[in-house]
């Protein structure tokens, strides 16, 4: 919060009635949910149904496709963010605006044009067929479609800090003898890095809890495709019990990841 | 100001209320399996007309999708299973106007994507050949793998085995299951008859009715509906020659027995 209006907040006499009230709609609706399901899941039965094997190669399957997909939109999404930031060229802000799309558009409709371009008769299909790739229902369908719905978080994230960095600072190593790679290391990385790991956290939380694009485009096998989300889907039809022990490990993880991302802002914003 | 929004937003209150109480008054809300949707489409029109102010909502999922919703409170006022075991789960839960009762039945088949080489059941267990399936709660899929397993007897014992290690999905429906065939993505799959008679290039291969499995589709009112009469009235509907006759129209036998 800005300091210049904290005074004035502090000012404001009586008790926020409507302020609280609604605080108190939204935690019904947001918070109660979600504690109730933590709640339930805690039964004596926890442990067993996270032992369980399609629990298991769950949990697994979601913690490494995630990881590759978090791997390659930092190889990839780096510098695709630091280009928007810090070049301007024709058509910037069509190619900015439909990047940040996939954010938008419901993840079923990700799977589903992930499928008419790589699919098997897809616009691409054919020749990848050729050299003997088959995208669809294979855990890199998996990573594909996480890293369609998650990667223009961190675009866009990481964009603004390329924005943020003072030029000057860059300007004083360059004159300092220091060539443009080693500013970028020494100097343009270090002050970009809180953004990138909030990018990274962001990203990473939407891609665990990807659901809609991954069953069109990769289908739901056990150990295979079938990640957190899609194995809750399945068990919901057969075991509340394990659907709410999967459901809770994924909502503490996302707590954790999101808690986390609370400190990175704080001391960013402590370092500005 | 103040008192004009406090019209407009007493005005739409009155209609959102107005809108509320209109779609609950004559709806009639039936949950029914997946491959019911071109029948019970058909069945849902012809019972409006029977019943002038009546409209039948219908929402279409696995039986297994729809045991769940139901015994976790969903609204609805029949339920349509496509097989004895989702049924007995909302029964078990105590949720059954009555007894169920066996409407109709259906055979399975294998569908082919075109451009495949698939000719028999026996090519679902060719090396290479991807095969979709529904989950094991899935009513179809639970018949698929008693029909697999039953053409083990014909094909080897291993057959089945083989068949399962070329699943490259399951699916949660029947419809999804053959929308990844119509689409091409995968090979093959094993859907009910009357699902490869709605499907576009496709080719349909026969299951011999020695190793087949006769589904049985049954029907009740639920406990929870609040227009009993008009429940017990639509699914008695469904067992009429009108309704019959529907069903039979778009490739459902009789139930079996």
């Amino acid at each position: 919060m800005p300091a210049r209006l904290r005074p004035r907040l502090l000012h404001r006499r009586g008790t926020p009635y409507v302020q609280l009230a609604a605080m108190a709609v939204m935690l019904v609706l947001l918070v109660l949910p979600i504690l109730t399901l933590l709640a339930r899941a805690a039964s004596p039965a926890l442990l067993s149904n996270l032992l369980h094997p399609a629990a298991v190669d769950a949990l697994r399957l979601s913690i490494v496709t995630t990881l590759i997909s978090m791997a390659l939109t930092l190889l990839l999404g780096t510098p695709v963010a630091y280009l928007l930031a810090r070049h301007r060229f024709p058509g910037m802000r069509w190619l900015d605006a439909l990047l940040d799309l996939p954010i938008v558009l419901p993840p079923v409709v990700a799977g589903v044009s992930l499928l008419l371009v790589f699919g098997r008769r897809g616009l691409l299909g054919g020749a990848l067929d050729h050299v003997g790739i088959h995208l669809p229902f294979t855990t890199a369908a998996v990573v594909m479609a996480q890293l369609f719905v998650a990667s223009p978080y961190y675009i866009r994230t990481v964009k603004g800090g390329f924005g943020a960095v003072p030029r000057r600072l860059e300007a004083v190593s360059w004159t300092l003898g220091k060539s443009e790679a080693l500013t970028f290391w020494r100097v343009t990385l270090p002050l970009v890095m809180p953004y990138l790991i909030e990018g990274l956290v962001l990203a990473w939380a939407r891609a665990l809890g990807e659901f809609g694009a991954t069953i069109v485009f990769a289908g739901s096998l056990q150990g295979r495709t079938r990640t957190m989300p899609l194995a809750i889907y399945t068990a919901l039809e057969r075991d509340l019990g394990s659907a709410l022990a999967l459901s809770a490990v994924l909502a503490v993880t996302a707590f954790a990841l999101l808690l986390a991302f609370r400190f990175v802002l704080s001391v960013r914003d402590a370092s500005e | 100001m103040k008192s004009l929004w406090s019209h407009i937003l007493g005005l739409g209150l009155v209609a959102l209320m107005a809108l509320v109480t209109a779609a609950h008054a004559e709806d009639l809300v039936v949950y029914a399996a997946s491959s019911l949707t071109e029948a019970f489409q058909q069945e849902a029109s012809a019972f409006d007309s029977a019943h002038p102010g009546v409209h039948v909502l219908l929402n279409f999922a696995g039986s297994s999708t729809l045991s769940t919703q139901i015994t976790q409170g969903a609204p609805a006022d029949v339920f349509a299973s496509a097989n004895l075991a989702q049924m007995k789960v909302v029964a078990d839960a105590g949720l059954l106007d009555g007894d169920p009762v066996d409407f109709a039945g259906n055979a399975l088949v294998v569908v082919a994507a075109a451009g495949t080489t698939l000719s028999s059941p026996e090519d679902l267990a060719a090396k290479g050949v991807s095969v979709v399936l529904a989950g094991p709660s899935v009513p179809v899929g639970a018949y698929s793998r008693k029909a697999l397993a039953k053409l083990d007897a014909v094909y080897g014992p291993d057959f089945s085995e083989r068949v399962m290690a070329n699943v490259v999905s399951e699916e949660l429906n029947v419809r999804e299951v053959a929308a990844k065939v119509e689409l091409g993505e995968a090979d093959a799959a094993i859907v009910y008859s009357t699902d490869a008679a709605v499907l576009h290039g496709v080719k349909v291969i026969a299951i011999p009715a020695k190793e087949n499995v006769a589904a049985v589709y049954q029907i009740a009112p639920l406990r929870s509906s609040g227009q009993l009469a008009l429940a017990r009235a639509f699914v008695a509907f469904v067992q009429s020659k009108q309704g019959q006759d529907i069903l039979a129209q778009h490739g459902f036998t009789p139930p079996p027995g």
